[in-house]
């Protein structure tokens, strides 16, 4: 294999240009998640968009239970790794503190959405001015694909491998439109990563919710509806159409509670 | 008179000590008979109105052992108290603090189990406070506290060593000692400290590399390693942290061994039976860990028997044997529920049992 940095001045000599670069946000440890995964590219708007805004170095991030349990290995920002589901007690009791950092948490749907449910909805409802950042891939990828509270109807997993039936383990959760209800959250939106043009609107979304925290708006509230093909038995791209189908249709992407101007 | 003499609650002492030590923040959620914790530093509203300290009423005692993560994480004081019950929700949170290696200061005013139990004073959650509570190897510094000034001064000791050792810090205090008022001397009034230990949280500036505080180390040899790392912690806390306090232990043929209220009975029932020429003396452990074995193993030598009064059905009896090897005959005394037994009921239970 050909010497990186040599090749990158080979190709420099040659006359190419620089036109993308990793975020120095992100650490050069390889992403351990599955290829076709949407962490990897969340974690990249969200380490470009804190570089892009210059708050480095006033940015704390909090990570969850789950294959992101070690986003603080990626991410190359001062972080903290949080009990299974308690991610936003943890961030409230980081903002609490230190009100002038930038305080977010990633967390998932088993995280966010099953065991972190009540610490979920009061931080939300205490209008904590952080970011909330929730992946919904509709399964426990970490722990080998058992259902979660997003795992849609009929769908099967290692725990619904007859499929979701709703009569005996309950409804798929939509913990974002219930949390949008609550006064004090300030903007939620539910976005994609699986497009360029997705991931460009994502992006958005997430500086929006760091410029929130900057004016002091309150709570902003970032889901990212993502695939996890590994858990869900399919390749990547199989994964992403199958995606489009089923899983906007319960989660429509858009967003759902924009600020009052 | 010196203002700085109040008659207070055991628990306003606590709340009152965090603002004047300068704790930067606490989170709690109500329960009896701690309740007036969260109260009397609502009612101060420091925040706003003294000297900036963050207090929340968190929605389960879950989320507020978590917020104390947060907070201590980024390095300051934070501290949350609750009872029994409560203490038994925030155990995950407890073994994670142990693990990341944070400081906190924990309060159990604790109350009689097991469930939802009664409101009344117990000490039946010394197992829980000594032995771990929650998951994995790890022990917590423990004070016991046994007036109303042990309550307000062990806040400041306590931060002190959860600091030192960067271990979460329990203050085991009962129902009783919670409730009752007794004069407190007052300390003077500190300003919150906002001095960063390198290890904090606090956003990465360019100068060094990033900070990240966690307790997963999924390598099983990296686990072990950091397990040894935490038990060359806790032998260094033993050997340098013994606490303890004795009370005419000078030529005592017995011994009783108590901690908290029980210690306050214990010592009428010491002035009683010294009264009838019985040479009784009494140690009282301030550290219930690391506990006073080492003076234990050396009163013994003197000592015809040890009575372990607790209000419990016998828990720390099982360390007072484990220190003397059960050499000497050790029995326990104790009334459960929430009952305190009577320094003439501690007595005559004594009389029966040893003479």
């Amino acid at each position: 294999m050909k010497d990186l940095e040599a090749y990158k001045k080979e190709l420099l000599a040659q006359g190419a240009k620089k036109i993308f670069s990793k975020t120095k946000n992100l650490t050069d440890t390889a992403f351990s998640y599955c290829g076709g995964c949407g962490h990897g590219v969340a974690h990249r708007l969200i380490m470009e968009v804190v570089e892009e805004l210059g708050i480095t170095q006033d940015t704390i991030g909090v990570a969850p239970v789950g294959c992101s349990v070690i986003a603080y290995e990626f991410m190359n920002i001062d972080m903290i790794q949080a009990a299974h589901g308690r991610a936003t007690a943890v961030a409230t009791g980081m903002k609490r503190v230190l009100p002038e950092k930038y305080v977010f948490s990633y967390q998932g749907d088993g995280d966010l959405a099953a065991i972190g449910t009540g610490e979920t909805i009061h931080t939300c409802n205490r209008g904590e001015n952080i970011a909330i950042f929730f992946i919904n891939n509709g399964i426990y990828g970490m722990t080998g694909g058992q259902m979660a509270p997003t795992t849609l109807p009929g769908m099967k997993s290692s725990t619904s491998p007859y499929g979701r039936n709703l009569d005996t383990m309950g409804h798929p959760l939509s913990l974002t439109e219930m949390i949008a209800q609550l006064h004090g959250t300030y903007y939620v939106t539910r976005q994609s990563v699986h497009t360029p043009a997705n991931i460009r609107k994502c992006k958005q979304a997430i500086k929006k919710a760091f410029e929130n925290q900057k004016l002091q708006k309150g709570l902003s509230f970032v889901e990212i509806v993502s695939n996890c093909n590994s858990g869900w038995k399919m390749p990547p791209v199989e994964a992403n159409k199958w995606m489009e189908e089923h899983m906007f249709a319960a989660y429509p992407l858009g967003d759902i509670k924009l600020p009052k101007e | 008179m010196d203002s700085n003499i109040r008659l207070m609650k055991g628990n306003e002492a606590i709340a009152e000590a965090a603002i004047r030590h300068g704790v930067d923040a606490y989170f709690g959620y109500p329960i009896t008979p701690q309740s007036e914790i969260i109260e009397y530093l609502a009612k101060e509203d420091p925040f706003t109105k003294r000297n900036g300290m963050v207090v929340l009423q968190a929605e389960s005692e879950i989320a507020a052992i978590n917020m104390v993560y947060g907070a201590a994480g980024c390095g300051k004081k934070a501290m949350t108290s609750s009872s029994s019950p409560g203490i038994s929700l925030k155990q995950e949170g407890v073994s994670y603090l142990a693990g990341a290696e944070l400081p906190c200061v924990i309060v159990n005013v604790v109350r009689g189990g097991p469930g939802l139990g009664t409101i009344q004073p117990s000490q039946a959650d010394y197992f829980q406070s000594v032995k771990g509570g929650g998951h994995g190897d790890y022990h917590m510094i423990v004070l016991a506290p046994s007036t109303v000034q042990e309550q307000y001064d062990f806040v400041a000791l306590g931060f002190d060593l959860a600091f030192k050792y960067r271990t979460p810090l329990l203050i085991l205090s009962d129902g009783a000692i919670g409730q009752m008022m007794e004069k407190v001397v007052l300390s003077e009034e500190k300003p919150r400290d906002n001095t960063v230990p390198d290890w904090a949280i606090v956003g990465k500036t360019p100068n060094r590399e990033r900070n990240y505080i966690t307790s997963l180390f999924l390598d099983a040899e990296v686990q072990e390693n950091q397990n040894k790392r935490l038990q060359k912690k806790y032998t260094e806390i033993r050997q340098n942290e013994v606490r303890f306090e004795e009370f005419m232990t000078h030529d005592a043929e017995y011994l009783i061994v108590a901690y908290g209220i029980s210690a306050r009975i214990s010592q009428k029932v010491v002035e009683t039976a010294r009264n009838q020429g019985i040479k009784l003396g009494m140690l009282r452990p301030i550290t219930l860990w690391p506990f006073p074995s080492k003076r234990l193993v050396e009163l013994s030598q003197q000592l015809q028997g040890i009575l372990c009064v607790e209000m419990s059905a016998g828990q720390m009896v099982e360390d007072v044997k484990l220190a003397v090897e059960c050499k000497i005959p050790v029995k326990h005394y104790g009334r459960m529920g929430g009952i305190i037994a009577s320094p003439t009921e501690v007595f005559e239970n004594f009389k029966t049992l040893f003479l």
